[in-house]
């Protein structure tokens, strides 16, 4: 536990000292939805539509972030200096996907609001917890994905596109289960709930790649 | 095309008929494609083959008269 | 000496093909709802059944060459998967044909199982080129395994979160698992799959010793041109022993 608090403090403080991951991921998000509005030609969205831009929005943005994740440490050395501490290499993968999930998070409380103020046409307040559940379930999902994917694509020659590549179809059922999930709560015309359904497909999801994650991360970071 | 002389009298060759025979092409079609693969591979391995073939006497040859053997037999 | 059986194999494996072919276009009812459409499903579904183990087995065999760390055991992952990848190409093309002839459009998004196997697939399409992008041989290997076991681990997860995200809009139009035929259909489904089976095993068989036969040879040309001549190593996707 230790080492993951020193992991997770080294990799929030370089995101703080340099930022480069999370301000460049919100602000693609936010523009994002001003070129789905033209793309759209639409004034504002709801149902199943908003909840398809809004998690497509995510996502994308999300990639952004997995691009950058391995890439100190790559070029920096930071592989070298871990793999010489007489540590637990799967600690790596758990501070990298925590601090990931936090970039996520940091980017919907910019992109939420963005997106019901210029896209979303029934408010989003009443609703507001219950997104804020699917977010997070989405989002450890997306973590723990991007967290083990992007240790491979580092090393890849063509690293920003082999990561996307072998994400998105990974992540397709994130994506089913976050957007319609969001469908109902985002419908005109009173607030849909919440289907269970959804969640147990995440919740799902997080579980079995989280624990297959930690189970084959180790022979990533050999040497 | 080997599904269709054997069935060909068999064969409805209506609308769905096509479908069908379509599908079963696309199949043998995909095998026969992975055999030609194959067949290029062998005849790679076998002008190899003959490349190690013409080593070999080569490499007899060099043990027969080495230096170090000649200089063996003479001391 | 790699291909050991292989001959025995092949005939046993074209036997049973067309055996197989043979009862479904002579033998086998047309079904009463598609009539002779319908035969496309005794080469689509069994197709599509042993491509999807063939990912799951190549998962396995990588699941080893981490425990190992034995380069055949990476070959035989590497094989595995790129047979099941054909296959896999086969499958969604008679799948659109039997779409179109049964439903009358090519693609259908309703239809969960030709929709995950598009995602499996479009998964799977990224293994190659991921390994031809790195470089050192053996990182490649063990990465290959470790993408090997998770997208192994999410073909049966991704066919769970598709067909949940249908079940509620649309009822199944066919049922594709089997379990509903006659038992003359069934019969020739079941040899159908024995088939399929069994070409899966040749044509992995004949990859394999076609891989070793290779670096067999590749070995022995570095022996007799003389151990100082240092291997240069083609960049490739394919593991070397």
């Amino acid at each position: 536990m230790r080492v993951l608090g020193a992991l997770l403090r080294k990799e929030l403080r370089l995101e703080l000292r340099t930022l480069e991951s999370v301000p460049g991921m919100a602000l693609f998000s936010v523009t994002t939805f001003v070129v789905f509005h033209f793309g759209l030609n639409r004034p504002n969205i709801e149902g199943d539509l908003a909840a398809g831009v809004f998690v497509v929005t995510i996502l994308f943005a999300g990639m952004l972030g997995l691009n950058r994740l391995y890439v100190a440490d790559q070029e920096e050395g930071g592989f070298d200096g871990f793999l010489m501490a007489p540590v637990d290499r799967t600690w790596l993968f758990v501070a990298k996907a925590i601090a990931l999930f936090t970039y996520l998070v940091v980017v919907e409380i910019v992109a939420v609001p963005a997106f019901g103020l210029l896209l979303l046409q029934p408010s989003i307040l009443p609703v507001l917890p219950s997104v804020i559940v699917v977010l997070l379930l989405a989002n450890l999902g997306f973590a723990i994905i991007a967290a083990l994917i992007g240790a491979i694509a580092v090393h890849t020659r063509a690293r920003d596109l082999i990561g996307p590549l072998i994400c998105l179809p990974l992540l397709i059922p994130v994506v089913i289960g976050s957007a319609r999930a969001l469908e109902p709560l985002f419908t005109q015309g009173g607030a849909g709930t919440l289907e269970t359904k959804w969640l147990l497909i995440l919740g799902l999801y997080d579980l079995v790649f989280g624990l297959l994650s930690v189970a084959v991360f180790d022979p990533l970071l050999e040497d | 095309m080997p599904a269709l002389p054997f069935g060909a009298p068999a064969l409805p060759l209506d609308e769905a008929g096509k479908y069908v025979a379509a599908a079963y092409l696309v199949f043998f079609a995909i095998v026969i494609l992975y055999v030609a693969i194959m067949a290029a591979r062998v005849s790679r391995m076998e002008r190899d083959l003959a490349e190690l073939d013409a080593l070999v006497p080569d490499r007899e040859d060099d043990d027969a008269d080495t230096p170090a053997a000649r200089v063996g037999v003479v001391e | 000496m790699y291909g050991k059986g292989l001959r025995t194999l092949s005939v046993a494996t074209l036997i049973t093909l067309i055996g197989a072919f043979a009862l479904v276009f002579f033998w086998t009812p047309n079904e009463a709802d598609q009539g002779f459409v319908q035969k496309i499903f005794y080469l689509h579904v069994p197709m599509a059944i042993v491509a999807l183990c063939g990912f799951v087995v190549g998962g396995i065999f990588a699941i080893q060459h981490l425990r190992t760390r034995e380069p055949i055991w990476d070959l035989r992952s590497y094989v595995a998967i790129h047979i099941a990848i054909i296959l896999a190409v086969g499958t969604l093309i008679t799948g659109s044909i039997w779409a179109r002839a049964a439903w009358g459009h090519w693609w259908l998004w309703d239809e969960p199982t030709l929709v995950s196997f598009l995602i499996v697939f479009l998964l799977y399409a990224t293994y190659t080129p991921m390994r031809f992008a790195i470089e050192d041989r053996e990182r490649q290997a063990r990465y290959a395994s470790v993408f090997a076991i998770v997208a192994g681990a999410f073909v049966p997860l991704n066919f769970a979160a598709v067909r949940a995200s249908q079940e509620n809009t649309h009822p199944r139009v066919l049922n594709t698992t089997g379990g509903a035929l006659p038992g003359d259909m069934r019969l020739t489904f079941l040899i159908a799959i024995v088939g399929m089976t069994l070409l899966f095993i040749t044509l992995y068989r004949f990859e394999l010793s076609t891989k070793q036969t290779r670096s067999h040879i590749s070995s022995l040309k570095r022996k007799l041109s003389g151990d100082d001549d240092l291997p240069v190593l083609r960049r490739s996707a394919a593991p070397t022993l």
